[in-house]
């Protein structure tokens, strides 16, 4: 049997839940014994594999460009995971929602005391006006809530996509675990 | 004329560009690091109550959560005018030093050792830890044991690896209990041991990395860090001080919160993160380095034995401050050795695990700066208040802002070595990002992003039109 191909992506999160895949320590390499990670921060590819099987997905969307990449991981992956309480609920990004993305730019670049006051726009992905969960924009397969889930957690998940026991499974997390 | 854009920067916490820009003869005229997405905690804590300050802003960053506690509940010790218990100092320092272990091992281990060890022109599909692993599996456990011993110390201190409540206004929430302490004291002395390992390791491959030790980002600057009185390497408290590129103080040590008559902040249109610069110089000029380099390069002396011995090494690599930000992967090693006897001797402290670690107050002053030295440098946090301790304001200097400047003036140093007149290639274009590792930046704490492009290398005419695109 060919080696389960997993991809891990970024998008408005603070990379906790990437740290929390990085606390499974030693078991990581068994993770990777067992599947290849074939895109993720951690390796060098720069774009997303035509096919994989597994993708984890931290954060919220909060740019035309988070959900452009969304929207092409969703058509070349087999099962999609929102990690964390970013990409399941919108959680930390999403507390600008309130404020609007303009009101928040001037904030940062206009109204704080810095030299030659500015909002930075060439070249930069534009924000959306709310930062919104996975589920808004595709179908998301598996939700594990936590900021961040436990390293077991994700362990747990992960292990049981490998051995093909992923039905039904029931993760110990919860919102803000 | 040519563009040639890197993204995303792999390798790197958090996701941004490099762009570089090529006269018709091949020759780099121009690059920069661009960080392209932004989250804006300046302006939603506004509004909330500052006690939720500290595991608020914990979440701009999963890799060093604990700087942004720290720095923030000295923010909020400020607000209600204590001075928390001795030991509630002491056992914020360990958490400190822990955390400086993890993120230290990450950006080495993880993150750097890939070009290091299996070589910058290593195919990128392996070009990574499994790849790194696979090769020498001992060197990647040996990392993995490490950046573990800094998560399990958070742990056994704050009750949870990443985003702990742990840290609060006037100190920290519990003491610490006495088989933790026994459990982190049996493990110390093969830690320690282990990164000494690594440190011999390491040195002994200087030779193999002068080249880029003479092109990543070395050049005169400024430096930027904490200072204590007993002239020894700080990560927690002190002054703020700032050196020139002989090693001489450029002021007075100034207090933390008079932050603002020292350092401006300049935006640029063409990225979110800002450019902090030292004023009395004026933008661009102001550009200083903090981190682990800085550190070193600021500190008297480590104040541990072995730290101590290795400064001295470190010294002897140049007659003033060491220049060159490759020799930063070598400033974190040694700073972790420093933290993992530091830990120790804190451990040994008789009142370490004294009860009283908290002093309860509501708000005495409207206005606190907080300050300390994250992994990567000096992180600021300054909140103004109401009478009811509603945040009204609030301004974050993050570490890697600082280097900002550097950074940019960095890979425009690698890419003119590497690519003046030579056709670009993988493993050229992988030196020009490993310049960005040497700093490891944290984005997420800045913003960060995730780029949609591959690596591209766009031909433009003079008139603008794109002429050619070759893409990886
Ligand atoms: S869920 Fe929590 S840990 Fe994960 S990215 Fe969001 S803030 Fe960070």
């Amino acid at each position: 049997m060919s080696k389960l191909r997993l991809a891990t992506l970024w998008l408005d999160g603070c990379s906790g839940c990437h740290m929390s895949l990085l606390d499974t320590d030693e078991r990581l390499l068994e993770l990777a014994a067992q599947m290849d990670i074939v895109y993720s921060p951690l390796v060098d590819t720069k774009q997303f594999p035509e096919r994989v099987d597994v993708v984890c997905i931290e954060g919220a969307v909060s740019t035309e460009e988070d959900e452009a990449r969304l929207r092409l991981v969703r058509q070349r992956s087999g099962l999609l995971i929102a990690m964390g309480d970013c990409a399941v609920t919108g959680n930390v990004p999403a507390m600008r929602n309130p404020l609007g993305a303009e009101a928040m730019l001037r904030a940062v670049y206009r109204e704080s005391p810095v030299l030659a006051p500015q909002i930075p726009i060439e070249d930069l992905p534009r924000l959306h006006g709310h930062a919104l969960p996975l589920h808004r924009f595709v179908p998301v397969d598996l939700f594990i809530p936590g900021c961040p889930p436990a390293a077991d957690t994700l362990f747990a998940a992960l292990a049981a996509l490998i051995a093909g026991t992923a039905d039904g499974l029931r993760l110990d997390t919860r919102f803000g675990a | 004329m040519q563009q040639i854009t890197i993204e995303p920067v792999s390798r790197i916490e958090g996701h941004a560009a490099i762009r570089l820009f090529l006269d018709d003869a091949g020759r780099v005229r121009d690059a920069r690091f661009q960080v392209n997405q932004f989250r804006g905690f300046e302006r939603f804590a506004v509004g909330r109550p500052f006690f939720e300050m500290p595991t608020l802003t914990a979440r701009t960053c999963g890799i060093c959560p604990v700087s942004h506690e720290l720095a923030s509940a000295k923010a909020c010790d400020q607000l209600l005018a204590v001075a928390i218990p001795p030991v509630a100092a002491k056992l914020r320092r360990l958490l400190n030093l822990a955390q400086l272990i993890q993120s230290h091992a990450l950006s080495f281990f993880y993150l750097a050792a890939p070009d290091l060890l299996l070589g910058m022109d290593h195919p990128p599909e392996s070009r990574n830890f499994f790849g790194l692993a696979a090769a020498d599996p001992q060197f990647a456990r040996d990392g993995i044991r490490l950046r573990q011993f800094g998560q399990q110390t958070i742990e056994r201190l704050a009750g949870r690896r990443i985003h702990p409540s742990w840290v609060v206004p006037g100190g920290v929430d519990s003491p610490l209990a006495a088989p933790a302490r026994e459990a982190m004291l049996a493990e110390l002395p093969a830690i320690i041991a282990l990164v000494r390992t690594h440190l011999e390791r390491f040195k002994h491959s200087l030779d193999r990395h002068r080249e880029h030790d003479r092109v990543f980002a070395r050049f005169p600057s400024l430096f930027l860090g904490l200072a204590n009185e007993a002239g020894t390497l700080e990560h927690y408290d002190g002054r703020l001080r700032f050196i020139d590129a002989d090693g001489a103080p450029v002021a007075d040590d100034f207090d933390p919160s008079a932050y603002q008559q020292a350092i401006g902040e300049a935006v640029e249109p063409w990225t979110y993160l800002k450019f902090p610069y030292y004023l009395p110089h004026g933008y661009p000029q102001g550009m200083y380095r903090v981190g682990p380099l800085a550190r070193l390069n600021l500190a008297g002396r480590c104040g541990t034995e072995l730290a101590d011995r290795e400064l001295a090494l470190f010294r002897a690599l140049e007659p003033g401050p060491v220049l060159g930000t490759f020799q930063a992967h070598y400033a974190r090693l040694i700073e972790i050795l420093y933290a993992t006897e530091q830990i120790e001797r804190l451990l040994a402290e008789p009142d370490i695990l004294d009860r009283r670690v908290r002093a309860m107050a509501g708000v005495n002053n409207l206005e606190g700066v907080g300050i300390a030295e994250a992994p990567r440098g000096t992180l600021i946090h300054h909140y103004k208040v109401n009478e009811d301790g509603l945040v009204e304001w609030i301004n974050l200097i993050i570490a890697t802002g600082h280097n900002n400047l550097a950074m940019q003036r960095g890979i425009l140093q690698a890419a003119q070595h590497f690519l003046d007149g030579t056709p670009p290639r993988e493993g050229l274009l992988n030196r020009i990002e490993a310049v960005i590792r040497s700093f490891d930046p944290c984005l997420a704490c800045s913003t960060h992003a995730v780029g949609t492009m591959p690596l591209t290398i766009d031909f433009v005419g003079s008139d603008g039109l794109l002429l050619d695109r070759l893409q990886r």
